[in-house]
């Protein structure tokens, strides 16, 4: 199967390279570098943890778009870490031939597919493994190959998808910071299935626009994205983590519905195959406040909920935690905004708070600021082990 | 020319005014009346038309380069795609492509705007693949900051307002009717009311100004460099808009419009949003 889809893909990217000379053929080259400033300002809770970090990330975009709609992309990306050497990775994010058809789509490679409506944590999204060393929001994903076919109906979308191969997720390393007392040993990654990471996942989804409402019901069945993470030992004897991966069925629903300024989110998936059967569900909703005091800034309200069913002892922090955000949007030339956040457990002391805010520089940069404070951090939630991670960054992109 | 039309419309006021205070108070009232009906289906009746010469495109496409420009000059550029088509019973259907400035490259918003009630409204994010509904009530709000609002770009449906015909004025040469438009939807929109400058020949829009909440002047459009399509309809490729509270202005430069280019419903769903380069 794996060999099938390199196949296609190897004779749709050749046929794409010596195309590109045709008439009505449009050839794209784009690209960014990131360079990317990291500190923290207090000392490590884990010995070999660094103060700062410096790290180069490069992406690039060729694509190749034919008169019939149908298109070719390639999309290679790499990152280079000063202090941590998980952090230095390269990626194809893309790699794929994409075919338009009368009225479905069929995409064969190395993809990105976004499924969900939330803002603060993405419970749904499944298809992409989290590239977790790019940030702890899970949002940047790492490349994912598939055959992905689309039929697109005035009653829907109906979609299907093969993923012949298991891409493992990224963990900070020992130098790293954002991570738990035990570094994370993904070379020692277990799976519940015999194939491995060539066990073929699979996954359907179907979804539709009901008047102001958009609605997406899928279905998940393979190889669990979020490992379970057990102790072990390296080949140097350290105690380790080992990721292990289990076979898992998972059901998603999404929605979001606009009625005026407010937009309503939701979100919610019942997983099996991973310990005992659980559910999650998150809720919110976002309201705009547009032309504040009379000028041309818009402040944006988000409030989210969400609600885990499994035990502390699992990797995530969000159990029974509330969002909430200020989304403040200067509608300025420079196209300056600012997102401040705050994430509240309500079952231990637990807070953490996040500031988010870019900038435009002249026609082709911009400046990133992040920062994130673990402000309280309850011994009983997986945050305990960033208590001491609190870091500012700063990322200013250049777009070629 | 302002004044001139200032004056105009006090005059008329007056005079109104003057035939009101002569006549007796239970005739006067149904007069009035009668008087403003018929000024707001002139109005009205010249929104239709030139609602019914824009229409009939079928569907198009074309480019756009926006220019802003402070208040010291100092100028900052944006390139659009724009690929839109009429509807049978509703509002026009829209995909806006985003090219520059490079952090937006990629963006993409889907519009389905409806005779009544809300427009729907996507954005495609390409860094996170997502498809993102959005409010449409942000009519207010600057796109892209320009002085261009949503409300400014968005498809003009003629139901979203009343109208009043105020009366003839010439500009640049062709005789125009001059009509003020109200937004129904009095709490989303930036204006209070909006002054156009239409040519009788042809129904195209040379001039309008545009009047915030606090009914003074905020910004004046004028148009120009009009082109013919398809035999009967007139798109115009020069837009230049003033704000004359910030001193900030925008130009709106269209190019390349190619009509009946078979775009259908399929071409604006959200995998088509998806697509969209």
């Amino acid at each position: 199967m794996t060999r099938a889809i390199q196949v296609v893909t190897c004779v749709a990217m050749v046929f794409f390279l010596f195309s590109s000379a045709e008439n009505g053929n449009t050839t794209e080259l784009t690209g960014s570098a990131t360079l990317e400033g990291r500190l923290f300002p207090h000392s490590p809770a884990y010995q070999n943890q660094k103060d700062q970090n410096g790290s180069l990330a490069l992406v690039a975009e060729l694509y190749q778009g034919f008169p019939s709609g149908s298109s070719a992309i390639i999309s290679p990306f790499v990152r280079f870490d000063s202090s941590d050497p998980q952090r230095t990775h390269f990626d194809f994010r893309e790699l794929n031939f994409f075919y338009l058809g009368e009225s479905w789509e069929l995409t064969t490679g190395i993809s990105r597919v976004y499924w969900g409506a939330t803002e603060f944590v993405h419970l749904v999204d499944i298809i992409n493994q989290a590239d977790l060393v790019e940030s702890l929001d899970g949002e940047d994903k790492l490349g994912q190959p598939m055959l992905h076919l689309a039929v697109i109906r005035d009653w829907g979308v109906v979609e299907g998808f093969l993923l012949p191969y298991f891409r493992e997720r990224t963990f900070p390393g020992k130098n790293g910071r954002l991570r738990g007392p035990l570094v994370t040993d993904t070379s020692q990654a277990i799976y519940e299935s015999g194939a491995g990471q060539h066990h073929i996942d699979i996954a359907a989804r179907y979804s539709c626009t009901i008047g102001m409402c958009d609605l997406g019901i899928s279905q998940f069945i393979g190889t669990g994205r979020e490992p379970t993470l057990i102790t072990g030992t390296n080949i140097s004897g350290e105690h380790v983590l080992i990721p292990y991966y289990p076979q898992i069925s998972q059901t998603g629903i999404d929605l979001q519905m606009a009625d005026g300024e407010w937009l309503w989110k939701g979100e919610a998936i019942y997983r099996s195959g991973q310990s005992r059967s659980f559910a999650a569900a998150t809720i919110g909703f976002e309201y705009t406040m547009y032309g504040l005091f009379r000028s041309a800034m818009d402040l944006g309200m988000i409030g989210e909920y969400i609600f885990d069913d499994r035990d502390e002892t699992v990797s995530t922090p969000y159990d029974n935690d509330l969002m909430a955000g200020l989304r403040w949007t200067w509608n300025d030339v420079d196209d300056t905004n600012l997102l401040v956040g705050i994430i509240k457990d309500l079952e231990n002391p637990s807070l953490i708070l996040t500031l988010e805010g870019s900038r435009r520089l002249g026609e082709s940069a911009k400046v990133e600021v992040t920062a994130v404070f673990f402000a309280e951090t309850s011994e009983n939630d997986p945050v305990y082990f960033f208590r001491d991670d609190d870091f500012i960054k700063v990322e200013i992109i250049i777009y070629f | 020319m302002m004044n001139r039309n200032n004056c105009r419309q006090r005059r008329r006021a007056k005079k109104l005014y003057l035939v009101a205070a002569l006549l007796p108070v239970f005739f006067c009232l149904p007069c009035f009346t009668c008087l403003a009906a018929d000024t707001d289906d002139m109005g009205y009746r010249i929104a239709r038309e030139a609602d019914r010469r824009a229409s009939g495109f079928g569907d198009f496409t074309a480019e756009m380069e926006m220019i802003l420009r402070n208040r010291q000059g100092r100028e900052s550029h944006r390139r659009i795609r724009i690929r839109a088509m009429e509807t049978e019973n509703d509002g026009d259907k829209s995909l806006t492509i985003f090219d520059s400035p490079a952090d937006v490259k990629g963006t993409a918003l889907l519009t389905h705007s409806h005779k009544s009630g809300d427009d729907d409204q996507w954005l495609y994010l390409p860094a996170l693949k997502r498809v993102k509904r959005i409010s449409s009530r942000n009519k207010s709000g600057a796109f892209m900051g320009s002085e261009f609002s949503y409300e400014d770009l968005g498809s003009l449906e003629i139901e979203k307002y009343t109208y009043k015909y105020l009366g003839e004025d010439s500009l640049n040469g062709h005789d125009c009717f001059m009509l003020e438009r109200y937004p129904k939807d009095k709490k989303n929109s930036g204006y209070s009311r909006i002054v156009s400058w239409l040519d009788q020949d042809e129904y195209r829009l040379w001039k309008e100004e545009y009047y915030d909440k606090r009914k003074r002047l905020l910004k004046t459009l004028t148009l120009g460099d009009y082109q013919r399509y398809l035999k009967t309809i007139w798109r115009v490729r020069f837009m230049h808009m003033v704000n004359h509270q910030t001193g900030k202005e925008t130009d709106l430069i269209w190019s390349n419009f190619f009509f009946r280019t078979r775009l259908s419903s399929k071409d604006f769903n959200k995998n088509s949003l998806k697509r969209a380069r």
